[in-house]
C-alpha cells in the first residue's frame, strides 16, 4: 500500500495549483453551468484545453491537448479543481459520450468535423436512446428509419433527452433493419436538431420541474452518410461508450460535498436550543453515512489503482452506480429527517432551507437510482458479470446489456 | 374477540371511497393543485352531504358523534385518493379540542357551526411536538404573542385552535387584529399548512387542564396521519402491481421478473401489519386511555418508515415513468412524505415513546 503519487506527479500538482492561482479570476461562476455555455464558459474551456486541463488525451488534430493517457494526472486535475472550487472543463453528453464514440468508431471526416467544436462548447448535443417503451430493454427501441433516395426518414419518439431544448445536434439510435433480430437492426445516426419534423416537449418530473424532454420525429430526413459505424451496428457503437455515463453517476467527490452540506445543516438546525447534530440517533445515522462515503471514496482509489495496472476494475467498479446513487438518496433522506417538520417545506416557501434543495435532491436522486440502468438491472449485472451467476431463465441476452431508465 | 371494523365502519369506508372515486379522480386533484388550492369545493360539498364535516361532533350538537376509529377509516380513504380537502384539523382536531377543553357554552356555540360547515377551523399544535426556529406562543397582556408553525387546514380557515407554550389551547378568529397568517409551501400540494404570527391577538382560552387536551389532539393527529399514509401507501402498492402486470420489457411483463415481484411482495409484507396497528391505535384512543399515547407513537413512527419505503419502491417499480409527472404517482409519494414529518418524524416520536415507557432512565 502506497498512497503517494510520486515526485513527478507532485510537480504536476504544483503546476495545476499555480495555474489555478494565476487564472481562477477568469473562471465562470460554478452556478452558470447551463446546457449551452456562455461566452465566459467558452473562453474558460479554451484556456483549459490549451493547458491540457480538459480534453487532455484527445489528439491535437481534433482539437484536444494530445497528451498520453495518464489516469493519475487526470485525477490530480480533478482533485485540484474541486479543492479550489473552480469549475473544471465542460462536461456534457457530447463531450462524455459522443466524442469517445467518434474517436473509437467515427470516420476521419466525422472526427475532423465534430470533435473540435464539441470540445470547445460551440456545438451542444443531446442523446436519443431511451423510448417510452424501451428503457431497461433499450434494444427493443422502435424509432424507425427507412431509406429513401439517399436519406433515412425517421419516425418515432425519444424520452429523457435532457438537453434537447438547447442542443444543436443529436446522436440517436434508430431501427434501420425492421426484419433483423432486435440487437442487429439498430443504427447510430447524428443529425441537427433544427431539421423539419423534430418537436421537443419538456418532460415534467416528480420534482415539479422539467429536467428532461421528450423528442418526437415525424418524417425527419437525414442523409445516409450521417451514420457512425455501419447500418445495423448501432447497438455495438452505443455500447462502446455506455460505461462513461455510468461512471458520471457515481462520483465520490459529489457524495462528499453533499455530506459536508449535511453536516452544516445538522449544526444549524435546532429543536428548541439543541442542535440536530446533538441528537444521538441522527448523529449515528450521519456517521454511518460518513463511513459508507469513505468506503466508496477509497473504493474509487482502489479502482483507479487497478486501472493503472490495466485491470478493468472488477466487482469494485461494478457496484459503484448502485451504491453511490443509493447513498446520495440516503444522505438527502437524513437531511429531511434532521429538519423534522421543516423537512417538508419546498419551493419558495417561507422558512424553506436552502431553497428546497434537499427535497429536490431526495426526489431527483430517486430518478438517478432508476435512470442510467435501474437498481434491478445493476443487480443483474453484479450477479451475472461480477459473481458469474446464471442468467434468469428465458431472459434474453439483452438483460445485462440493457440500460437506462425504465424497468 | 373480533379484531376488525364493524359493518358500519366498513360501510363508512365504502361510502367515502365511492364519494371520492366520483368527485375526486386524479384529474380533479391536478385541477386543484394547478389552481394552487388544497380545498376542493366539489369534494367539500359532497362531504357535507354525507355529514363528514360533523363526523366527530356529538349528535346533540348536530354531528355524527363518531369515534377515532371511524375517523381513521375516513382518513385512510383521503390518503388513498390524495384528496385536496381539509379534514384532520377542521373536522377532527378542532371539534375534539372543544369537546375536551371547551366550556358548555363554547361547545354550544361552536360545535354546531363546525358540523354545519359554517365555521372553518385550522389547528396549530406543532409547537408542543418540537420547537423550530424558536417559534412559540405565549400569553402577554391577555393576548397571544409569538409564532405558531404548521397550522393544519390553513387555507380558508376563519378560526384557529392554537396551543401556547404551556400546552393550553386557545380559540382565535383569523380576522382578529394582531394575527398575520402566512401560508407555507410543502412538497404536498394537496394539504394546506401555514404559520400564524401573533402580536397580542385577542383569543378565547379553553380550559387550563395542564396540556391534557393538547396531548390528546397530538395523539389523534398522529393516528390520523398514520391512517392517511396507510391509504396512500396501499394505493401506491396497487398501482405498482397493476403497472408491473402491464409493462413489458425483454418480451415479458416486468411483474414476471422475480426482482420486480419481490419488490411488490416486500411492500405488501411491510405494509399489511400497519393496518392492524393503525386500527389498534385508534381504538386505544377511543377506549384504552392508558395505551393511547404510546400506540399513537407506534402507529405514526412505524407507518412513517414503512411508507417511505413503499413510496420509493412503488416509484421504482414504475421505472422512469414513476419519476415523471405523467402518471401522477408523485402525489402519493409527497402525501406520504408529509404524513411522515408532521407532528414529529419517526425519530422524535420514538424518543417520546421511550420516555412514555420510562425506558430512558435520564428522563424519568
Amino acid at each position: 500500500m502506497n498512497l503517494e503519487y510520486g515526485p513527478e506527479y507532485e510537480r504536476f500538482r504544483d503546476e495545476v495549483r499555480d495555474f489555478l492561482a494565476g487564472n481562477r479570476h477568469r473562471a465562470p461562476h460554478a452556478s452558470q453551468r447551463a446546457a449551452r455555455p456562455d461566452a465566459a464558459a467558452v473562453a474558460w474551456q479554451k484556456l483549459l484545453i490549451e493547458h491540457g486541463y480538459t480534453a487532455r488525451t484527445i489528439p491535437g488534430e481534433y482539437g484536444g491537448y494530445g497528451a498520453e493517457p495518464d489516469i493519475l494526472k487526470a485525477r490530480i486535475i480533478a482533485e485540484e479543481f474541486a479543492r479550489a472550487g473552480v469549475p473544471a472543463g465542460l462536461s456534457n453528453q457530447g463531450i462524455s459520450m459522443l466524442v469517445p464514440t467518434l474517436l473509437e468508431l467515427g470516420t476521419e471526416e466525422q472526427k475532423r468535423r465534430w470533435i473540435e467544436p464539441t470540445l470547445r462548447g460551440e456545438i451542444v448535443w443531446c442523446q436519443g436512446y431511451s423510448e417510452p417503451g424501451a428503457g431497461s430493454d433499450l434494444a427493443s427501441l422502435r424509432t424507425s428509419a427507412r431509406e429513401e433516395d439517399g436519406h433515412f426518414v425517421i419516425n418515432g419518439q425519444k424520452i429523457w433527452t435532457s438537453t434537447a431544448r438547447q442542443a444543436d445536434m443529436i446522436f440517436c439510435l434508430v431501427r434501420t433493419e425492421a426484419e433483423a433480430p432486435k440487437h442487429a437492426g439498430i443504427s447510430y445516426l447524428i443529425f441537427p436538431m433544427d431539421l423539419p419534423g423534430i418537436e421537443v416537449r419538456p418532460l415534467k418530473t416528480m420534482t415539479g420541474r422539467a429536467e428532461f424532454n421528450e423528442t418526437f420525429f415525424t418524417d425527419v430526413r437525414v442523409p445516409v452518410d450521417q451514420i457512425v459505424g455501419q447500418r445495423g451496428q448501432g447497438w455495438f457503437v452505443a455500447n462502446a461508450t455506455l460505461g462513461h455515463e455510468r461512471g458520471m453517476l457515481g462520483d465520490p467527490d459529489a457524495l462528499e460535498n453533499r455530506l459536508l452540506a449535511l453536516i452544516r445543516l445538522m449544526r444549524d438546525e435546532r429543536v428548541g436550543s439543541a442542535r440536530a447534530i446533538d441528537d444521538p440517533v441522527l448523529r449515528d445515522r450521519l456517521v454511518a453515512l460518513q463511513a459508507e462515503v469513505a468506503a466508496m471514496k477509497y473504493n474509487g482509489m482502489r479502482v483507479l489503482s487497478n486501472q493503472l495496472k490495466g485491470d478493468a476494475g472488477g466487482m469494485a467498479k461494478l457496484i459503484v452506480k448502485l451504491q453511490s446513487c443509493e447513498l446520495a438518496h440516503q444522505i438527502s433522506a437524513l437531511a429531511i429527517d434532521a429538519m423534522g417538520e421543516m423537512g417538508i417545506l419546498y419551493s419558495d416557501s417561507p422558512r424553506v432551507r436552502e431553497g428546497g434543495t434537499w427535497q429536490w435532491n431526495y426526489m431527483f436522486q430517486l430518478g438517478l437510482i432508476i435512470g442510467g440502468g435501474t437498481a434491478q438491472i445493476q443487480k443483474n449485472i453484479i450477479a451475472e458479470r461480477g459473481l458469474d451467476m446464471p442468467r434468469e431463465p428465458r431472459l434474453a441476452l439483452a438483460s445485462a446489456e440493457g440500460r437506462k431508465d425504465v424497468a | 374477540m373480533d379484531f376488525g371494523l364493524s359493518s358500519e365502519q366498513e360501510m363508512l369506508g365504502e361510502t367515502v371511497r365511492r364519494c371520492l372515486a366520483e368527485t375526486c379522480p386524479l384529474d380533479h386533484v391536478r385541477f386543484c393543485v394547478d389552481a394552487g388550492s388544497a380545498v376542493s369545493d366539489r369534494v367539500m360539498a359532497a362531504f357535507h352531504e354525507i355529514g363528514l364535516t360533523g363526523l366527530m361532533v356529538p349528535e346533540a350538537h348536530g354531528g355524527l358523534g363518531m369515534t377515532m376509529l371511524d375517523a381513521a377509516v375516513v382518513a385512510e380513504q383521503l390518503g388513498r385518493a390524495v384528496a385536496p380537502v381539509p379534514f384532520l384539523g377542521r373536522s377532527v382536531l378542532a371539534p375534539l379540542a372543544l369537546m375536551l377543553a371547551g366550556s358548555p357554552a363554547q361547545q354550544a356555540d361552536w360545535l354546531p357551526r363546525i358540523a354545519s360547515g359554517a365555521a372553518r377551523f385550522g389547528v396549530a399544535i406543532a409547537g408542543i411536538v418540537e420547537e423550530r426556529d424558536g417559534a412559540s406562543v405565549r400569553i402577554e397582556d391577555g393576548g397571544l404573542t409569538g409564532t405558531a408553525l404548521f397550522a393544519l387546514d390553513f387555507e380558508g380557515a376563519d378560526h384557529f385552535i392554537v396551543a401556547d407554550a404551556s400546552g393550553r389551547l386557545h380559540l382565535l378568529a383569523a380576522a382578529t387584529t394582531g394575527v398575520e397568517p402566512i401560508a407555507l409551501q410543502t412538497i404536498d400540494a394537496t394539504r394546506s399548512v401555514g404559520e400564524l404570527r401573533l402580536t397580542g391577538a385577542a383569543a378565547e382560552p379553553l380550559a387550563d387542564d395542564g396540556g391534557l387536551a393538547t396531548r390528546r389532539l397530538r395523539d389523534a393527529g398522529r393516528i390520523l396521519l398514520a391512517a392517511d399514509s396507510l391509504g396512500a401507501g396501499e394505493a401506491m402498492i396497487e398501482q405498482a402491481v397493476a403497472y408491473a402486470a402491464e409493462r413489458e420489457q425483454f418480451g415479458r411483463v416486468i411483474g414476471s421478473f422475480q426482482a420486480v415481484k419481490h419488490m411488490c411482495a416486500e411492500m405488501a409484507a411491510r405494509h399489511e401489519p400497519c393496518r392492524a396497528l393503525v386500527w389498534y391505535a385508534a381504538h386505544a384512543f377511543d377506549v384504552l386511555p392508558d395505551e393511547a399515547a404510546l400506540t399513537a407513537c407506534f402507529a405514526k413512527s412505524h407507518t412513517g418508515e414503512v411508507h417511505r419505503f413503499v413510496a420509493r419502491t412503488a416509484t421504482e417499480v414504475h421505472g422512469g415513468m414513476g419519476f415523471t409527472d405523467l402518471l401522477g404517482l408523485h402525489f402519493w409519494f409527497k402525501r406520504i412524505g408529509f404524513d411522515r414529518q408532521l407532528l414529529g418524524g419517526p425519530e422524535r416520536v420514538r424518543a417520546e415513546a421511550a420516555q412514555l415507557q420510562g425506558l430512558n432512565a435520564a428522563t424519568r
